[in-house]
């Protein structure tokens, strides 16, 4: 009996043991959460159209394994976002949480997630605090820490030689937060800050008061639904031949299809544009132009990187997502082909990258797209690294 | 700063946005005056509108002969919502009607995003109406919106000329101050509160459909509008055109002039990062203080509908 017993409990343990130590997992479980209704789910659309399509050509394998997903709508709602976690770590138990459009969904997801040794990939959102004093070897970003673009246009408006800007920026933490990362490298006069309510359409008071105030350009991030009705109405308002309009965020495949050519020649800064010149980003491009009829917004570009650096990781560790360390260390290190060209990653897991000059123009075939004019910044990194401990 | 162009600008501005929110707020009062019926769908028939007259303005090729077109199925619209859902709704108080129209926005909402998709439609501002002119020698002013004053001028003035000088009119007039009587008198109040439904309906539509070039039409596209036009019937007096009339230009000025000279105002008395923080949330907040204002000296609105 004892030894019957004894011999059990062996037979169990190495059971049990043997697929950590020897064979590699037999799939990987994968989270995808994003904002697929609401009126902020025109982005969430776009990111989850990026993602689909690295994963269909990938035949639904991530890293060799059989990818198994589960698709989530956190609704651009935190209290429903934090759900979606606790079921994704608990009750799934997935290897990789990824997706995620806004930085407030993020937060709401990222404890949850990263504290129970999940892997969390944001294909979006950047807030401070993770990039800075809360960061998790857990967490990686494929795209960059909220203040960066900000940061990357005031350098481009600097260089641009324009001594006078306007600032106009929706009232809430991503608009305070756009225009402090601006003001941070904008070593010219700042004539005027205007801030307007999120749910604001109309906004003929604004511009009325911005053409009187003859800047030598305006610094722009309005938000949300705010972003058409401020183009419309800045170019129907003659603005855009007077005063050049850079801004973040504002006009890009998202908003494009509707603004069209009202956009043209507005300036902005990114880390990736449809017609940067490598060979990822032209397949990428077809590809999705192929699928959906029309051009992938940076939301898309950022979905697809995270695909295919889960998968260049998983492949490195040979499908051992199971050893967390090996997986961190992978995909912190691990070469992929990704759509911005090659880059690594900073101490807080954040990419270092380029930053683009990018102006609206029509392209070839006439219809209007955000276009690379320049480098501006060269391996960007931001500010926040410091304060992480991780190194 | 403070300079006469600028002024007179501004308050263009606000009366143009003003005639707009009178657009959407008369089928309000009405539908709450006359009906005693809380629509807070009312948005959604706006944005309904908007979608409208922008397919139909992708298909034809003519912004005012695509409003003409939609404001009939606009029209329609509303009737198959009065038809369908609220009809039962009359004998429920306040509350269930709240709660079912709170639901027909969800619903709307996401089925416009179904059929007409998340991405949001561009309606060209048509090539006459494009561009800025002088009105006098030193300003000048966007031609589309000059064009929605003289719409909502318009609408104002055939909609008074209904109110007041038809048979129909006065049958709206009367449901407003008395229903009870108008139906004692033999009135089909079904088919009454049915049209003066669609004709709502079809008002908010237009005003959807006329800032439609110079906004993004998208689902919930309505919804901010609502709380504007709920402040402007109370402030009016529930249930009257003229109150609304005259409470939309009040608070299409006091919002438009507020926001763009308080901030400024602001900036010369207090530091600059607290005018920051202090300017936009006290502007946006005038409209509501207005509203405080009204209702602590006549609580009826302007103009209340039993008496105007």
């Amino acid at each position: 009996m004892r030894i019957g017993y004894f011999g059990a409990v062996v037979a169990g343990a190495v059971a049990t043991l043997a697929p950590a130590q020897g064979s590699a997992a037999d799939k990987v479980k994968i989270g995808f959460v994003t904002t697929l209704s609401g009126p902020a789910s025109l982005n969430g659309q776009h990111m989850h159209d990026g993602f689909y399509l690295a994963v269909d050509e990938l035949a639904g394998k991530i890293g060799g394994l059989p990818a198994e997903i589960s698709k989530n709508d956190d609704q651009a709602k935190p209290d429903v976002a934090k759900q979606i976690a606790e079921r994704l770590v608990k009750r799934d138990q997935v290897d990789v949480v990824t997706g995620v459009m806004y930085s407030n969904i993020l937060l709401a997801l990222y404890g949850t997630v990263v504290d129970s040794r999940t892997l969390m990939i944001s294909s979006n959102a950047g807030p401070s605090q993770v990039a800075g004093k809360d960061c998790s070897p857990y967490f990686f970003s494929t795209s960059w820490q909220n203040d960066q673009p900000h940061a990357a246009a005031a350098i481009s408006v600097q260089k641009a030689g324009i001594k006078n800007v306007a600032l106009i920026a929706s009232n809430y933490q991503a608009g305070q937060d756009a225009m402090a990362g601006f003001k941070s490298k904008f070593k010219g006069k700042v004539i005027d800050e205007i801030y307007v309510p999120l749910n604001q359409l109309d906004f003929s008071a604004e511009i009325t008061k911005l053409a009187s105030e003859k800047p030598d350009a305006i610094y722009a991030f309005v938000a949300a639904g705010g972003t058409l009705p401020f183009a419309k109405q800045y170019v129907e308002a003659g603005m855009m031949k007077q005063i050049p309009l850079y801004s973040a965020f504002m006009f890009n495949s998202t908003t494009l299809p509707a603004v069209g050519d009202l956009a043209l020649g507005a300036r902005s800064a990114a880390f990736w544009t449809v017609d940067l010149d490598n060979a990822a980003n032209a397949k990428f491009v077809a590809a999705f132009r192929n699928k959906y009829d029309h051009d992938p917004s940076v939301y898309s570009a950022q979905a697809y990187d995270s695909v295919y650096l889960i998968d260049a990781a998983v492949r490195e560790i040979k499908g051992h997502v199971e050893d967390r360390e090996a997986f961190i260390k992978a995909l912190a290190t691990v070469r992929y082909d990704s759509v911005r060209g090659p880059y690594r990653y900073n101490n807080n897991h954040f990419p270092i990258e380029n930053f683009y000059a990018t102006e609206i123009i029509k392209a070839a075939d006439g219809h209007p797209i955000e276009a690379n004019k320049d480098v501006i910044l060269n391996d960007d990194q931001d500010d926040y690294h410091k304060q992480c401990p991780l190194n | 700063m403070l300079n006469l162009t600028l002024v007179l600008n501004q308050a263009l501005n606000g009366v143009q946005f003003g005639l707009m929110l009178f657009l959407f707020s008369a089928g309000l009062t009405l539908v709450l005056g006359i009906m005693n019926l809380v629509n807070l769908a009312h948005g959604s028939l706006y944005m309904l509108g908007a979608f409208f007259a922008a397919t139909i303005y992708s298909w034809v090729g003519s912004l005012p002969l695509a409003i003409l077109l939609a404001l009939p199925v606009t029209f329609l619209a509303g009737v198959v919502v009065e038809f369908v859902v609220l009809r039962s709704f009359y004998q429920r108080d306040h509350l269930d009607q709240v709660l079912a129209t709170f639901g027909l926005i969800l619903f709307l909402n996401e089925l416009a995003r179904v059929v007409w998709g998340a991405a949001p439609l561009n309606m060209a501002i048509p090539a006459f109406l494009s561009g800025r002119v002088e009105l006098i020698p030193g300003i000048t002013y966007p031609v589309y919106r000059l064009a929605l004053i003289a719409l909502g001028l318009l609408v104002a003035l055939l909609l008074y000329l209904l109110v007041a000088k038809t048979k129909l009119g006065m049958l709206i007039r009367a449901g407003a101050s008395n229903r009870e009587m108008v139906e004692a008198l033999g009135v089909d109040i079904r088919l009454l509160f049915t049209g003066v439904f669609g004709f709502g309906a079809a008002l908010a539509g237009l005003a959807g459909m006329a800032v439609g070039p110079l906004l993004s039409v998208e689902p919930a596209m309505g919804d901010g509008v609502l709380i504007l036009a709920l402040v402007v019937i109370v402030i009016g007096g529930i249930g009257s055109i003229r109150g609304s009339f005259v409470a939309a230009l009040l608070v299409g000025l006091v919002d438009t002039v507020g926001r763009a000279f308080l901030p400024g105002l602001l900036v010369t008395m207090l530091p600059r990062t607290l005018a920051n923080a202090v300017g936009p949330a006290l502007a946006s907040m005038l409209i509501y203080l207005l509203m405080a204002a009204v209702l602590l000296f006549r609580p009826q609105g302007l103009f209340p509908a039993a008496r105007g």
